[in-house]
């Protein structure tokens, strides 16, 4: 459990910055959130069910954590493993680099799980939500985070520069919100793009979280989860191959 | 360390190396840039791990147990990586974290701390108000949060002007004093001569030559020192080649070695100009290691 002092190292630091923290993690998605929900929530009454708003609301909210979980573990990470050499002066500890990459992910989890958490506010404080499900976001919040904190750190320790990121974020995170039914039901892609999202996590965040927001439990809750898990652990296995590559050397 | 060896990319970098340090010493790693020093000290501490050879940090084998053993050990790094994101205080408080001391005991610890570096007026400073021989004792005041037994230093004065350096080297003597082990990586020889019981001079992954700072000059090297340069130097050269076992030239300089340089010193021309000097530590060095550039 030593990777928890590396956890606490980037607690420490946010802590300083919380209520900065807590406004940029809500200002991006709310903007998104109020500007398109009010605008095609006028033209599309209701979606699947549910008012377009609330639709919207819970794939923005799988979709920021997605964004804080990437963004901490690539820039935030690379800065601390490269620009500072924080993680070298850790690693004269008795910390090994597993632990490091263990610390950085399920930080960059717990500070995706933050923007979750204030986007479930919003849904609340609107009374977008129609049942205490809704609550059951919390933990499937994390568990996106995880997913995403982990595929980021591999970006991370094999980055060169800043602008490996850049191919990482307009390749793979931007499409993969196109497709994974944020904004508009999955079932309405072409049959072969329906296939490429559901091998994507994101898919199965918006999957779990937005029956949770319509009131009742998810289907194939299991199934979900697992896609989540499995990319977190297959990130997690990775990163560590590559950050032990890029440390022995 | 025993018959330690390691490559990168096909070029040995560690060529075979035996080394061991007494408890309560002061042992230098001397060598040009590139020697192999930094890997040597990455080796040991288990950052990295070696091709062939043995390797035993506080009786713990490495990289096998390195975790065990670096928990009894203190490292400063050739370059500063202190936490810009945290006050003085705090890298010393987060730094503890990493090696499992109970909060308590940091926060009995760390006023002590924070008096050996100087920098107990400065405990809420940030990191990039500091200067650099400030930086330079917050780091070795950082190496020593687990009260280690052993301390690696990896060129400790290297950019110190030199009030600050003197006063790193106040530090490191009291540490030896107190019995910490040291070990230092340098090729600052004034630093090394001064501090280190015994010296290593590393050239090309091998060990060339080791002893005493005073054993190593008198083994290798004649007492006196005679460095000549100015209009007419190349004629004297020529002369001066019969009157000293050793002379050398270096870019417009004749440095000249033996036991007696006075019959040097009389041959000279109005317009050469001398320094007389004892041989030191950095003589031994360029004759070991040669006068060629190495980058």
């Amino acid at each position: 459990m030593r990777w928890i002092a590396v956890w606490r190292r980037n607690f420490l630091v946010r802590r300083k910055l919380f209520a900065a923290a807590v406004l940029s993690n809500l200002a991006d998605p709310l903007i998104m959130l109020f500007g398109l929900g009010y605008g095609l929530g006028a033209l599309l009454p209701s979606v699947a069910g549910m008012s377009y708003m609330a639709f919207f609301a819970a794939g923005q909210l799988c979709t920021a954590t997605m964004f804080t979980a990437s963004f901490e573990s690539m820039f935030s990470g690379f800065a601390r493993m490269q620009g500072q050499k924080t993680w070298d002066a850790i690693l004269y500890a008795p910390l090994t680099i597993d632990d490091i990459v263990a610390g950085e992910i399920v930080w960059a989890a717990s500070k995706a799980w933050l923007t979750g958490s204030t986007i479930l506010g919003v849904v609340l404080v609107f009374g977008l939500a129609s049942s205490p499900w809704v609550l059951l976001a919390l933990p499937a919040a994390f568990f996106v985070g995880l997913a995403f904190s982990a595929m980021g750190l591999v970006m991370c320790v094999l980055a060169r520069g800043w602008d490996f990121f850049s191919y990482y974020m307009t390749l793979v995170m931007t499409p993969m919100m196109m497709i994974s039914g944020v904004f508009f039901p999955a079932e309405q892609l072409p049959a072969p793009l329906l296939v490429v999202a559901k091998a994507l996590p994101l898919y199965h965040g918006v999957q779990i979280v937005r029956p949770l927001v319509a009131g009742g439990p998810p289907p194939d809750l299991l199934l979900h989860l697992a896609v989540l898990l499995g990319y977190a652990a297959a990130g997690y296995a990775a990163a560590i191959y590559f950050a032990r590559k890029r440390f022995a050397s | 360390m025993r018959a330690l060896r390691k490559s990168y990319d096909g070029a040995e970098v560690v060529s075979g190396i035996d080394l061991s340090v007494a408890p309560g010493e002061c042992f230098g790693l001397l060598g040009p840039n590139g020697a192999g020093k930094t890997t040597t000290l990455k080796l040991c501490l288990g950052l990295i791990e070696p091709d062939a050879g043995e390797i035993q940090l506080l009786g713990e084998p490495v990289p096998r147990r390195a975790r065990e053993a670096r928990a009894g050990v203190g490292v400063v790094p050739q370059f500063d990586n202190l936490d810009p994101d945290f006050t003085v205080a705090e890298n010393l408080t987060v730094y503890s974290r990493y090696f499992g001391i109970p909060e308590e005991q940091s926060k009995q610890r760390i006023p002590a701390l924070l008096e050996f570096a100087g920098l107990t007026g400065r405990r809420d400073a940030k990191i990039s108000a500091l200067s650099g021989g400030m930086k330079r004792r917050l780091t070795l005041a950082r190496a020593l949060v687990n009260n280690p037994q052993l301390v690696f230093m990896d060129e400790p004065s290297t950019g110190l002007d030199p009030q600050a350096r003197h006063l790193i080297w106040e530090r490191l003597r009291r540490l030896t004093q107190e019995g910490k082990t040291l070990v230092l990586t340098t090729h600052f020889m004034e630093e090394a001569e001064r501090l280190c019981h015994r010296l290593a001079i590393m050239d090309k992954g091998r060990i060339i030559a080791g002893g005493s700072p005073r054993a190593l000059i008198a083994e290798h090297i004649e007492p006196q020192v005679l460095e000549v340069h100015g209009t007419g130097y190349e004629q004297w050269m020529e002369r001066a080649k019969g009157l000293a076992p050793r002379v050398e030239r270096a870019g417009d300089t004749v440095f000249c070695y033996g036991e007696d340089v006075s019959p040097l010193i009389q041959s000279l021309s109005s317009d050469l100009v001398y320094l007389h000097r004892p041989a030191s530590l950095e003589d031994v060095f360029l004759k070991l290691t040669g006068r060629d550039l190495r980058d």
